[in-house]
């Protein structure tokens, strides 16, 4: 006699985090928090299960009101609702290229170990970009935006301030030139902070440049991943340098950013590591990489990474508490004024609304695919040449990964980094497994944090 | 008697309509990678509302 005809498991998502059974409808993305007899009910109706230990557990009349209310419900469309579009003819709009990763320089002073960009050269000269080539990119990125009011882009490298001069001109130069078309750019520079002396950061205040700053946490946790190129540590040097700089831009328009590896698991220490300094906007991320690294984070290492989300969530929720919080990036979800459903569908925009530049000014779909001589698209000078790469990264929608089509994160996720998933699969329409275990942990963490903190201002908790 | 209530919705952003509405592009691009910060969709908030 009971039975919710129709739901198909894709579609809803039930987890338990501590003390809350929450209830995420994918479609309509509603929430829902459930008492103990309405969460056992739905979980035995999803699994067509006998209802007698339910019963048995709560009594007759509890689980005939629960089940009437998942009823109504579904009635309303919240739950088990459905999605009827074609996803292709929702994705043939134009696209149009609004950021620009510049890679000013493809040289460094330190050596992470776990670079992506080959310590600073990806895999070519130690490079850095001309202002002509950085001009050149700029005016690119102005036309290729067509309508769009805003653009973007981030000063990036190898080390970006190894290359400050034309970091400045470029700044200059590009607030200036949108400015006369009625643009916006927003500029962000990614650092190591070897070279942020003062001259630098008053450069950066004055001009609104957003920073994102790498540390990986705790002194032994960075020195043993990103040393200097004579093979010293970098955190005595560094650590000044971004408190000087988060103290000049009050706290606000920065990221203090990490990366985890399997040398550091136990990261939740490096992020408290990084509050206890005083930083206030915190990443730290799994590293990206390939399989025969000893630093590689493998399947196995998930159980010990999902207890450091758990172990965050208590630090985070400490902090709050004691009325100083801090901002984990990846704890944030905007659960009602989140991006819509096409923006929903295919995260990044890498090939067809971001792109990465060379210091020689060769285009490619994103930092990760620089030197990579397949997946390079064009120039700054005559702009993109081969369409086709632009439309093979549009193609890599949600539904068109098979493994993304069915998982209950499609909507917060979008897929994935497609990088990775090339990187680990060798192909872009696959994701990196790893990665969605974790993608999907931190999405519960942030979901029962974003929950919790409803139920607070609604005086329930 | 009145009965009792075991499920307490918070939002419902109702995600599907956004199909008709959405969709102007001026959102950032997020990339999801390590080595870049702005990341995850669901970490977003829309420049149009
Ligand atoms: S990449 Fe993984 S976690 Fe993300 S939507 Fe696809 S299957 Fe889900
Ligand atoms: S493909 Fe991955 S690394 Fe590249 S922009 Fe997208 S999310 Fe970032």
């Amino acid at each position: 006699m009971f039975d919710l005809k129709n739901i198909a498991q894709e579609n809803v998502h039930l987890f338990s985090y501590r003390e809350l059974n929450i209830l995420l409808d994918v479609n309509s993305g509603s929430i829902h928090v459930l008492d103990g007899a309405a969460s056992d009910l739905f979980q035995a109706l999803m699994e067509k299960k006998v209802m007698n230990t339910v019963i048995d557990k709560y009594g007759e009349t509890a689980v005939q009101e629960a089940y009437q209310q998942l009823l109504a419900m579904q009635a309303e469309g919240l739950l088990g609702s459905k999605m009827d579009f074609d996803a292709d003819s929702l994705l043939q709009d134009d696209s149009y290229i609004k950021s620009l990763c510049l890679n000013i320089s493809h040289d460094c002073n330190l050596r992470c170990k776990y670079c992506f960009a080959g310590t600073g050269d990806f895999g070519g000269d130690r490079q850095l970009m001309s202002f002509d080539t950085a001009k050149q990119a700029i005016d690119f990125l102005l036309k290729a935006s067509g309508p769009r009011p805003f653009c973007e882009v981030d000063f990036f490298g190898g080390e970006p301030l190894m290359n400050f001069d034309v970091v400045k001109d470029t700044v200059i130069y590009a607030k200036e030139a949108a400015r006369k078309i009625d643009k916006e750019i927003r500029l962000t520079l990614t650092t190591n902070g070897m070279l942020l002396n003062e001259q630098v950061r008053r450069f950066l205040v004055e001009h609104k440049v957003k920073l994102v700053l790498s540390l990986d946490g705790r002194a032994e946790t960075n020195d043993f991943m990103r040393p200097t190129a004579s093979g010293r540590g970098s955190y005595e040097r560094i650590i000044p340098n971004f408190q000087s700089m988060v103290e000049e831009l009050d706290g606000v328009d920065y990221y203090l950013r990490g990366t985890y590896t399997k040398h550091n698991l136990d990261f939740s220490h490096d992020v408290e590591h990084m509050a206890s300094l005083g930083f206030r906007e915190l990443s730290v991320e799994p590293v990206v990489a390939s399989k025969e690294e000893d630093y590689a984070i493998s399947e196995e290492d998930y159980p010990k990474v999902s207890k450091e989300y758990d172990r965050l969530v208590d630090l985070y929720l400490d902090y709050q508490q004691k009325g100083d919080p801090f901002n984990f990036f990846h704890f944030n979800i905007s659960l009602e004024q989140g991006p819509c459903l096409s923006k929903r569908l295919r995260s990044c925009g890498a090939g067809f609304e971001y792109l990465a530049v060379t210091p020689q000014g060769d285009l490619y779909p994103c930092h990760q695919f620089v030197g990579q001589p397949e997946f390079c698209l064009g120039n700054v000078t005559e702009g993109v040449k081969d369409k086709s790469i632009s439309q093979t990264f549009k193609n890599t929608h949600i539904f068109n990964k098979k493994d993304c089509s069915k998982c209950w994160a499609r909507f917060y996720c979008s897929g994935g980094c497609n990088a990775n998933s090339y990187q680990q699969s060798g192909d872009l329409l696959t994701p990196y497994k790893t990665g969605c275990l974790v993608q999907k942990k931190r999405l519960e963490c942030a979901i029962y944090l974003e929950v919790k903190k409803m139920l607070h201002a609604e005086g329930e908790v | 008697m009145s009965s009792k209530l075991h499920i307490k919705t918070l939002v419902n952003p109702k995600l599907q309509d956004t199909i008709k509405t959405g969709g102007c592009g001026n959102c950032q691009a997020s990339c999801q990678s390590a080595c870049k910060t702005s990341c995850t969709v669901g970490n977003q908030v829309c420049e149009n509302k």
